[in-house]
């Protein structure tokens, strides 16, 4: 009972905390604790199957099964502090509370005594134990709970199946859209240029630089772009040749060719916002 | 031994849950509070299992497990589909079947 | 081979099987009935000659109706009555209904008006209607009415009867409406159906009555049976009678149709609402008689009601400046004189026939007259616009003058010898009666010599692009043979022998010596008339007549010129509370019935577009539904554990 005390509380403060956090991610790691906690209670109560089996299934397959949902869907999503319907925080609070309350009243009103104990039912083993019932009592429900499962892998995969509308590219099809887009729009035939080219950084946030000396933006990801972390390369050179410094090491002969100030590369073409990095 | 501390522990974490589902609008959270409750039910079998002396309870919380992972899938299925078609996974903004 | 009720005098029907020339009976009705079936039928194929075949087939029927006319003639007294079963119309329960006709010296004498006038004014027609582009309709719809006439004058049985009688109404409806797109024509066709019904309703309800009574509608059987009867149903059955006898004939106080049908082309004003149609009520009474013979209170209204038509008639024909309106008044006014024949019993129902007879020759004399001199004057209808027309239509200025010395009673004219035993019979009767009636005869004289100067004589009011001529031979020869009749309608009283003639149907009267001479009776009535066209002479003749009438009258002209109220008094008592009635139960119908059996429905939607809020569609908002029904299913365990 020692150990029920300890878990207690950290159970039903972590509960508690998945109703206050507001990202999903905090929730779902909260209700890992929660069930591993669970967990040991099972230990405690004679249930090593189910200690194997809450650990194993629960917190690792179903939790991580929430946890990929929550990648797919965004990490960073959380609830806004508005309640859209009104006065439901109060209501399911009241709710709750009744519930909570109804329910101790009623334990409150019966004496269950001194547990039996599964002592004799665990005396050949407690797997080999359940299995027992199972494969014979609870036979047919095992198997029913086959077909469920079964059920429920196809209904999964025709929820997430999305139909294809229009045949895949191919290769094919894919070059003769390049050349199309070349001679209509004027779309470069070739791949693109890494990032760096022909500047002093190939950091991939750093853009490449066309023979003229502005900088090319395609070179860089459109994901960094729309982040706003793009850098112009005499940025980047000025932040490594300071830290350099700092460290003591000699500056690199050949970067100190060109002014860092006065290049082209200047151009507002990067677009980037400078982060941490001074002109 | 008295396994009503366990039994009140599984009506706190069930009225916990209960009260995430009606509280929290994210749907992913919504399913982890119905999983809690899930859990603090199971507490109870496994408990009422020591209490009686034979196993049911705890083939009873088997089965709960293998029914919760089941729904799981299929439930996080659904959420992913709403979320893909209509960029959130509010339940909130899935109202439309109303008066 | 006719018997007698006890105590009656009026005869029994009884006729016997038709044979020889009688066999041709039911021809005389499918000759025009067929015409109206091909006109109809055959549309614009029949365009060019339709009219012809329509006016040919009256003509057939006239040829049949006077051979058996000659026939029955032939024959002795009790051998009159000849009766045609064509075959069972329909058999339902105790009512077997045969189409039977029968014939008559009461039938035969209204076969011979029916097809000899009608055939004239069919032949008036042709002239009349040659430029209307539905002419083939119109001869269609007057071959129809001639066979529904016919079938109302011929048929054995009261079933029969109602069926020309509707007939005739009908026909009468889609006449009056010929001119379809005039508003009037249209609202006043429907004015006279509608009254139609209301007297149509009392000839049916008389029928159910008969049937109810004695078993059958047949004129044998009631005849037969009809002492067997109460009184108060035989006065009951008087009165309905004379109620749809007051609808056909435009009798007070169904009357008010009767202006408005002149509508209708001057034809259908001749034939069906001067000649024929409107004295079929008086032919229902006559018919009726042995009903009648048996409810003396049913004949005292007959007689007042004939009484108020008479001078009614004659008020609204002194105050009309409209040529057909006043003819119509006093059309109005002699079918009140035939009432009162009617109304008179025995004595009365044969100088009823006989005036009816006579006025149906001066009295479409008169119209077709007024229809030829309208047709010379562009249609103009307004006595106070012509004037002096005698030059220009000497031949329509002397047929209807004709006419107009009949109906006056011009001594030795036919309107003269009838009118003059009708007056004297009620003089006869009841004295109040015989004056009344001398008084009527006396206004006629008034408005018919007023009509008669305003028309042919004084100085001439037309416009000046007008130009009166004289109408084709085609419209002036029914003209001069009706004129023909006017003044040697008089021949059938020679020697009684229309009464005798007569008197297998209505009865022989017990001769009674009148209180006053008979010869004292006809110089006071001629008299009487001679002071009415003086009046006028004085009045109207005398003076300038203006061109538009002068509104500063006394209230008698007004009364006259507004039919003596008829309509306002129609308005007041019936047609404003009918809308008032249906107003309210319309009101009753959407406020009270749908109200009730929409309310509850209403208001369970009021309820529900409430509750319905519920249904918000946020799934958390039901969770906590499921929550609350879960935390009461727990507290009633409780509640109940506790307990």
């Amino acid at each position: 009972m020692v150990g029920f005390w300890i878990l207690a509380p950290i159970m039903v403060l972590c509960a508690l905390g998945i109703l206050f956090v507001r990202k999903a991610v905090h929730a779902a790691l909260l209700l890992a604790v929660v069930m591993i906690c669970l967990a040991f209670l099972y230990a405690g109560l004679d249930a090593p199957f189910l200690f194997a089996v809450q650990i194993i299934v629960y917190t690792g397959a179903i939790l991580m099964l929430f946890l990929f949902v929550l990648m797919l869907v965004g990490v960073d999503a959380s609830d806004s502090l508005v309640e859209t319907i009104r006065g439901q925080r109060v209501v399911a609070t009241i709710g709750g509370v009744g519930l909570g309350m109804v329910l101790v009243i009623g334990l409150g009103q019966i004496s269950l005594g001194t547990a039996v104990g599964l002592d004799d039912a665990n005396s050949g083993g407690n797997m080999q134990a359940i299995a027992n019932i199972l494969f014979s009592r609870y036979v047919f429900g095992f198997e029913v709970t086959s077909a469920l499962l079964i059920t429920a892998a196809v209904g999964a995969m025709v929820l997430a199946h999305r139909e294809r509308l229009t045949p895949k590219d191919t290769q094919r099809s894919l070059a003769a859209q390049r050349v199309q887009d070349f001679s209509e729009k004027g779309t470069h035939l070739g791949p693109l240029p890494p990032p760096g080219v022909y500047a002093r950084h190939n950091a991939v946030d750093t853009p490449a630089l066309l023979p003229d000396g502005t900088a090319a933006e395609s070179s860089v990801s459109r994901v960094l772009a729309a982040r706003g972390t793009v850098r112009s390369a005499p940025a980047t050179a000025d932040a490594v040749a300071e830290i350099e410094t700092q460290l003591g090491w000699a500056p690199h002969a050949g970067r100190d060719a060109a002014p860092p100030a006065t290049t082209t590369e200047e151009a507002p073409a990067t677009g980037g916002q400078e982060t941490g990095g001074h002109a | 031994m008295n396994i009503t501390a366990y039994v009140v522990l599984s009506a706190i974490l069930f009225t916990i849950g209960c009260v995430g589902v009606l509280t929290r609008r994210n749907a992913i959270v919504v399913f982890m509070c119905v999983e809690l409750m899930l859990n603090a039910s199971n507490l109870a079998l496994v408990a009422f299992a020591k209490q009686h002396g034979n196993l049911d309870g705890q083939v009873a919380a088997f089965f709960v497990m293998v029914v919760a992972a089941a729904e799981v899938v299929v439930g996080l299925a659904i959420i992913m589909t709403i979320f893909r078609t209509r960029r959130s996974a509010s339940v909130d903004d899935a109202s439309l079947l109303k008066y | 081979m006719f018997a007698f009720h006890e105590g009656g005098a009026v005869p029994v029907v009884d006729p016997t099987s038709a044979d020889g020339v009688f066999s041709l009976l039911w021809l005389v009705i499918a000759l025009p009935l067929a015409g109206a079936a091909i006109l109809l039928i055959g549309g614009r194929l029949t365009d060019k000659w339709g009219h012809l075949l329509a006016t040919l087939l009256p003509i057939g029927s006239f040829g049949i109706a006077l051979a058996m006319f000659v026939g029955v003639l032939g024959r002795d007294d009790s051998d009159r009555q000849v009766s045609q079963h064509l075959y069972t119309w329909f058999e339902t329960g105790h009512l077997n209904v045969g189409m039977d006709l029968l014939y008559d010296p009461l039938s035969a004498l209204f076969l011979l008006l029916i097809t000899g006038v009608g055939s004239l004014i069919h032949v008036y027609s042709i002239g009349y209607m040659a430029h209307d582009p539905r002419r083939r309709r119109f001869f269609a719809y007057l071959n129809l009415f001639l066979a529904a006439m016919l079938m109302l004058v011929l048929s054995e049985n009261y079933l029969g009867l109602f069926l020309g009688w509707e007939g005739v109404g009908l026909a009468s409806y889609l006449l009056i409406g010929f001119w379809q797109h005039k508003p009037s024509a249209a609202a006043a066709a429907k004015k006279a159906f509608v009254i139609n019904r209301v007297g149509d309703m009392g000839l049916s309800l008389a029928i159910m009555l008969f049937f109810i009574t004695f078993g059958s509608t047949s004129f044998t059987v009631i005849s037969a049976g009809a002492g067997d009867a109460s009184d108060t149903t035989v006065t009951i059955l008087g009165l309905l009678l004379l109620l749809g006898a007051c609808g056909k004939s435009a009798q007070f106080p169904l009357q008010a149709w009767l202006l408005d049908a002149m509508e209708g082309p001057t034809p259908v004003s001749a034939l069906i609402h001067a000649a024929t149609m409107v004295t079929a009520g008086v032919y229902l009474i006559v018919r009726s008689n042995f009903i009648f013979e048996l409810a003396p209170h049913a004949q005292t209204v007959v007689v007042v009601v004939a009484v108020i038509s008479i001078l009614w008639g004659a008020w609204i024909g002194c105050a009309k400046d409209d040529i057909k309106k006043a003819l119509a008044g006093s059309t109005m006014s002699q079918i009140g004189y035939m009432m009162l024949g009617a109304g008179l019993g025995v004595a009365g129902y044969a100088f009823a026939i006989f005036h009816l007879l006579t006025h149906g020759f001066f009295k479409a004399n008169m119209f077709l007259g007024a229809g030829s001199v309208m047709h010379g004057m562009d249609d103009d209808v307004d006595m106070r616009h012509y004037g002096a027309v005698r030059k220009a239509m000497p031949v329509t200025y002397l047929t209807f003058a004709m006419g107009y010395l009949a109906i006056i009673g011009f001594p030795g004219f036919s309107g003269f010898w009838s009118k003059d035993k009708i007056i004297e019979t009620a003089l006869a009767d009841n004295w109040i009666v015989g004056l009344c009636a001398l008084l009527g005869a006396g206004v006629t004289g008034f408005y018919m010599t007023r009509l008669m100067l305003l028309t042919f004589f004084t100085e001439k009011r037309w416009e000046k692009d007008v130009h009166p001529h004289e109408s084709p031979s085609v419209m002036t020869v029914p003209l001069i043979v009706l004129a023909a009749l006017s003044v040697l309608g008089g021949v059938m009283l020679a020697g009684d022998w229309i009464v005798d003639f007569l008197s297998p149907v209505t009865g022989v009267a017990p001769h009674e010596d009148p209180p006053i001479p008979a010869l004292a009776v006809t110089v006071i009535a001629v008299a009487v008339v001679a002071v009415g066209v003086a009046l006028a002479w004085f009045l109207v003749g005398k003076r300038d007549v203006p061109r538009e009438a002068p509104q500063d009258v006394s209230w008698v002209t007004k009364a006259g010129r507004n039919e003596v109220y008829g309509n306002l008094i129609n308005d007041t008592l019936v047609v404003n509370p009918g809308r008032h009635l249906t107003t309210a139960l319309m009101a009753t119908d959407k406020y009270a019935v749908d109200g009730t059996l929409t309310g509850g429905p209403v208001a369970i939607g009021a309820v529900a577009s409430v509750a319905r809020r519920l249904q918000n569609g946020y799934v958390r908002s039901y969770a906590f539904s499921v929550l609350a029904g879960g935390l009461i299913v727990l507290l009633a365990l409780l509640v109940v554990n506790a307990a």
